[in-house]
């Protein structure tokens, strides 16, 4: 469904990501493990459209978006959650959630449904959907983020590090809610540091270090390479 | 009592002419994090359309409606001329080539037009005088009040309450954000233009209306009015910037009132220095804006 090649993306002289392949079947969940600064993050932006590629090309079924706009993706269904969080801080919740579905603004009643089920798999959300999304905790922006982009019925959910600055149970509850979400069908590329958390939901992994792909296999098989260990956690 | 009338009145009505101003400078500011120097020319779109329609013989309100329309089709040109061949570029090249599209303006009408004055049509209404209360004054002043009010709701409403306002809210704070939902960044730079234009177009007739003419330079005061209000207000909020305006208005009545008359042709050397009080007191400006921005 997704499949990337040689990818490459550079700040400047400094190149983040120097060589990166990586494919992405319906309904599967991928993870990309790697230490901090492994360039997890900037392969997973300029997948949304947000960085552009410097080399290499990123095809969505078959058609080659390596030079989309984020509007372009976002309208061919994929959404994005960053690890910044962005929530808009001065927005209600509500109308977080109302600006997650703007690929689908005509679509007034599925839109309504949707809200609907987002506050029954998240009830915080709804006793807080007229408050400024700003003044929510980590944990409850991080179930907005992840609810507004569900709201635009995505095909493809790219999840940054959703665990990132999180209390134990919060992330528990995230990763749960990602395997709820796996289980309705969705494909996902999650980028995570938690290496066994997500290992523990994701079909495949991939494992990066300094720019490039280092290892890839099934979930169970990178979870029994001990050596791998040494790899994402020395950066 | 009538005294205080007299003065609210004074206050409300150049308030309401300078939130306006201020608003449509923000709102292109809150999404782009640049001031659109050409703000002014927007203003002087409006007046000269009232001239060159004025021989028309169509009714005031029509000419009116022509003039605002065109400073917003002057707001919607600055960006496709001056911001958008630039936008990916230095903050320096847009800078430049808002001063440009400014001098460019100007010149066109200097040269095309010409440098004295030129009258324009104005209603009767504007140059009666009304009197209730114990207070006489120009109708012009209550129409003003009114205009900005209904302008000021009509503005609240739309980002508020429509999907387009709340993405303007969202790309001001969040802009790539808002892009990866799917709001489509040239949609709502082109939007932020077009109300820019249509606040700068409102403000034009109540602006021009109160001397009946237009002059090549007729935007330079209303964008310094605006810069100010909005410095003083916050320039990353849209409420600061009305909050700016009435305060910047306050102090320019009260120093109208109070100064004796030898002292009343320094009231801007006044003005600014209570405006840098202001600023010492708080940098950020009177209400800070949502916390994150980076430009696009």
């Amino acid at each position: 469904m997704l499949e990337i090649a040689g990818l490459q993306v550079a700040y400047g002289a400094i190149r983040a990501v120097r060589d990166v392949s990586l494919t992405l079947a319906e309904g599967e969940l991928v993870t990309l493990l790697g230490a901090n600064g492994a360039g997890k993050s900037s392969t997973l932006m300029c997948i949304a459209g947000a960085l552009p590629a410097a080399a290499g090309a990123i095809r969505l079924e078959g058609q080659d978006v390596t030079a989309a706009r984020p509007e372009v993706m976002a309208r061919r269904g994929v959404a994005t959650v960053p690890e910044t969080r962005d929530v808009f801080p001065d927005l209600t919740v509500d109308e977080n959630l109302q600006l997650g579905a703007y690929t689908r603004r005509n679509d007034t009643k599925g839109v309504a449904e949707d809200r609907t089920r987002m506050f029954g798999m998240f009830p915080v959300l709804a006793e807080r959907s007229s408050q400024p999304a700003g003044t929510l905790s980590g944990g409850e922006q991080q179930m907005l983020v992840i609810a507004r982009a569900m709201m635009s019925r995505p095909r493809i959910l790219l999840l940054d590090e959703p665990s990132l600055g999180l209390a134990p149970t919060i992330v528990n509850r995230i990763f749960e809610m990602i395997a709820t979400l796996k289980g309705s069908g969705l494909t996902i590329l999650l980028v995570e540091q938690n290496a066994s958390k997500a290992l523990e939901v994701a079909d495949r992994a991939y494992v990066m270090r300094l720019g490039k792909i280092e290892a890839e296999g099934t979930a169970a098989e990178i979870a029994a390479a001990t050596d791998l260990k040494a790899l994402y956690l020395a950066g | 009592m009538s005294f205080f009338l007299q003065f609210m009145i004074d206050v409300l009505s150049l308030g309401g002419a300078y939130a306006l101003m201020a608003l449509g400078l923000v709102i292109v500011y809150g999404i782009l994090r640049l001031v659109n120097f050409a703000y002014g020319e927007l203003i002087m779109v409006a007046g000269y359309t009232m001239y060159l329609t004025s021989g028309s013989g169509l009714p005031w309100l029509v000419m009116a409606a022509v003039a605002v329309l065109m400073a917003i089709m002057a707001g919607i040109a600055t960006d496709y001329i001056a911001f958008r061949p630039v936008r990916a570029k230095s903050v320096t090249a847009v800078l430049i080539t808002s001063f440009a599209f400014s001098t460019l303006l100007q010149n066109a009408a200097l040269l095309f037009i010409s440098p004295r004055p030129r009258n324009v049509p104005l209603p009767e209404i504007f140059s009666e005088t009304v009197q209730f209360a114990g207070v006489i004054t120009p109708a012009r002043n209550l129409i003003t009040i009114a205009t900005a009010v209904v302008m000021l709701g009509l503005f609240s409403w739309l980002m508020r309450h429509t999907v387009l306002g709340i993405a303007m809210r969202a790309a001001a704070t969040n802009f790539t954000m808002a892009r990866m939902l799917g709001v489509p960044a040239n949609l709502i730079i082109s939007s932020a233009f077009a109300i820019s234009g249509l606040l700068a177009g409102v403000v034009s007739m109540l602006w021009i209306g109160r001397v009946g003419a237009v002059v090549p330079g007729v935007g330079l005061e209303p964008l310094l009015i605006a810069f100010i209000a909005t410095v003083i207000g916050g320039m990353r909020s849209l409420q600061g910037a009305v909050l700016g305006g009435f305060l910047l208005a306050f102090m320019d009545i009260t120093l109208n009132f109070t100064l004796p008359q030898d002292l009343l042709k320094f009231r801007d050397a006044f003005t600014f220095s209570l405006v840098i009080l202001i600023l010492l007191w708080r940098p950020q400006g009177l209400i800070r804006g949502p916390a994150s921005g980076q430009r696009t």
